[in-house]
């Protein structure tokens, strides 16, 4: 039976939902559930599974500290070279992984598209998921080396969750803008991975940005400087020193990428299921 | 009298189909751009996209408990209009308000996933239907049971028969308890014990809890069983929209579409066209005509028309060589032949014909499953038992009863 008070309905062109933030709500659970599909099926089939998660950043980990750390000499302060990495591989790879799965996240799940209404937000959302697992999984490794190099991180451990947040905004935020273009223009399936190669170059993964003596507000643009330098500063006792004017730009250049995606998906929102 | 649960006013979609290529890499839409902004320049026009309205000025009220039978070609617009109102696409022009919540199912088996098992798809695709955990939770017996799938619940889907994968997608879905039901054509799989329980349940649904269904379906019978109001779209408009039995046979009296055929050895006797008679096949006359075209004359031109089930089962046919004398047409090199049965003798179904072409003593060309129709027979019985049980045919039976014992001759 209908209620009295049903709320109304209206559908008409180029109107959007007024109820969209309170749709979202309502649609949790089914976030949850496409998140734990992902990670549910991520390692069926796989002999070694879960160990997957921990092999690609070891070994990127042992080519870097050997390239960069033995052969290049780079300078790491008072901290073992290859903590050093992986402190700034572990926001790195959250990152990739999660801004990824984001971006490839509208294309795979297009039989829901078309044939199921809710709010499609939640599907770059929960893509994020296995990212965040996979992370999880790798702090293991990082504590691993930590107690091999008998190295305590101090109270500043307290700040990680606040970098990993910074992280994810990143990587949601580009994400969204890359899902929604990719539905229209599948060139962006190229783009992906030839941005994340470069990311890694322009991302201070394998050196510290205490290197960079000058250029250092312009580099802080990428905001993934401010995420894997405030990584760092958490896990590796406060090295390096934390900018607040270069965390500054790196954080506000993060929430312009969150908004802006946002605004960018909710525009092509409507048009999706015509055009995936 | 209280406000429609769904009113569409002027609803239209529109699709643009361009016709050199579509625009889906930026180099397209670059190269695009550039040579529209040179066409704007020189003031010429693009050319070379077409819009396609899917629907047209569609109106119309439901109101709560309706049981609406969407019917029409394929084509006609169905499927978008049941896109447009489960929320998946939005209508370029005009409005549809809709007062109550709202779960469509289009596909049977929307988001399931073949590398989880099916305890855990029942759960997922039950979340992408709308349904919460909770309520998942709560019919989750129901639902393995009427899906007769309990020994297999916790396999991968994938090593599933497609038929327990339609019964476990369909019962999930079944039990959805919206208060507005959109169902698309979902119907027309599974064997027919499990297409006659799915049937009851969809009846269950609409005779007993009030809610209102919108309902695509080809199945006739169906329709006519299920629904009491009938919306006939035609090209993406309105034609009818009332009585399901009079939007019915309004939809299936509506042209006699002529398949045409190019003959793919011209040096050959062939048949050109086969049209059925729709209008007729109303009144239960069955008519339908065959085009042939011969590069020399034919001494005696034959035809041949068989009636399939539509499974596949021949159930009636009759051709111009076994008729033997009764058959003597002129000689000709093309002409169309047509066949007539003046009561058609089958129950309400879907059913399939053959036509074949040849002469006295050889055959020369057939085609197989040329026309498909459905039958409405004049003869309606409400209690009709499913015709895998009964069959397809309607003789005209004698009964008698005796008080005592069969009397001797």
């Amino acid at each position: 039976m209908v209620p009295p008070n049903t709320p109304e309905l209206i559908l008409e062109a180029g109107r959007s939902s007024r109820h969209y933030w309170g749709d979202l709500w309502r649609y949790r659970e089914l976030l949850g559930f496409l998140a734990w599909r992902d990670i549910k099926v991520r390692y069926k089939q796989t002999v070694l599974g879960v160990l997957w998660a921990l092999i690609q950043p070891a070994v990127t980990l042992a080519v870097f500290s050997f390239i960069f750390g033995k052969l290049a000499g780079m300078p790491s302060g008072s901290v073992p070279y290859p903590l050093m990495v992986l402190a700034g591989l572990l926001p790195w790879q959250l990152f990739s992984a999660a801004f990824s799965n984001a971006s490839g996240s509208l294309v795979s799940n297009t039989h829901l598209i078309s044939k199921v209404y809710f709010p499609r937000l939640i599907v770059p959302l929960s893509s994020v998921a296995v990212a965040l697992i996979d992370f999880c999984i790798v702090l293991v490794l990082l504590a691993a080396l930590c107690i091999w190099w008998q190295f305590v991180p101090d109270w500043r451990i307290i700040f990680l969750p606040l970098f990993v947040v910074l992280t994810l905004v990143t990587a949601i935020g580009t994400g969204l803008w890359l899902t929604a273009l990719t539905v229209k223009y599948r060139d962006f399936r190229f783009v992906v991975p030839f941005l994340l190669q470069v990311g890694l170059f322009l991302s201070p993964v394998g050196f510290s940005t205490t290197n960079l003596p000058t250029w250092r507000q312009l580099y802080s643009l990428n905001p993934m400087v401010g995420a894997i330098d405030g990584f760092r500063w958490c896990v590796l006792r406060g090295e390096p020193a934390l900018d607040p004017l270069n965390l500054g730009i790196s954080v506000v250049m993060s929430a312009l990428l969150l908004f802006t995606g946002l605004w960018y998906f909710r525009r092509m929102e409507r048009g999706f299921a015509d055009i995936i | 009298m209280p406000p429609p649960v769904i009113s569409v006013e002027g609803l239209g979609k529109r699709y643009t189909l361009s016709h050199q290529k579509r625009q889906d890499t930026l180099r397209d839409s670059l190269t695009q751009g550039v040579r529209a902004l040179f066409a704007g320049i020189r003031g010429g026009a693009r050319d070379d996209k077409e819009d396609f309205w899917a629907l047209r000025d569609v109106s119309f009220e439901i109101n709560q408990g309706d049981v609406v039978g969407i019917i029409g070609r394929n084509g006609a617009g169905k499927s978008t209009l049941l896109k447009i109102l489960s929320r998946i696409t939005e209508p370029t022009t005009g409005r549809a308000v809709i007062r109550g919540r709202v779960a469509s199912l289009l596909e049977v088996g929307t988001g399931f996933h073949p590398e989880l098992s099916g305890r855990e798809n029942i759960f997922l695709n039950g979340a992408i239907l709308g349904m919460s955990r909770e309520e998942i939770a709560r019919k989750f017996d129901e639902i393995v049971a009427f899906a007769e799938v309990e020994r297999f619940l916790d396999t991968q889907v994938k090593h599933y028969s497609s038929g327990m994968y339609v019964r476990l997608a369909f019962a999930v879905a079944a039990h959805l308890e919206p208060e507005i039901l959109i169902v698309d054509e979902v119907l027309a799989v599974g064997d027919a014990q499990f297409q006659k329980k799915c049937l009851g349940k969809m009846n269950d649904v609409a005779r007993n809890s009030g809610r209102t269904v919108l309902f695509v379906s080809h199945n006739t019978a169906a329709l006519q069983a299920i629904c009491r109001r009938g919306l006939w779209l035609n090209n993406g408009h309105v034609m009818q929209s009332g009585n399901i039995g009079e939007c019915l046979s309004g939809y299936l009296a509506s042209g006699s579409e002529a398949s045409t055929y190019v003959a793919t050895n011209p040096a050959k006797p062939h048949i050109t066209s086969v049209s059925l008679d729709r209008s007729a096949l109303t009144q239960g006359r069955f008519r339908v005509s065959v085009g042939f075209k011969s590069p020399t004359s034919m001494g005696r031109p034959v035809v041949g028309v068989t009636i399939f089930s539509k499974l596949g089962q021949p159930l009636a046919g009759s051709n111009g060589r076994m008729l033997g004398e009764q058959w003597t047409p002129p000689e000709l090199s093309q002409g169309v032949v047509t066949a007539e049965i003046d009561l058609l003798p089958l129950h309400s179904d879907t059913y399939r014909v053959s036509v074949y072409l040849g002469d006295a003593t050889q055959d020369y060309d057939q085609k197989l499953d040329a026309v498909e129709f459905d039958y409405i027979s004049p003869h309606f019985y409400p209690q009709c038992p499913p015709l895998h049980i009964i069959g397809q045919v309607d003789l005209a039976w004698k009964w008698s009863i005796a008080t005592s014992a069969p009397p001797t001759k």
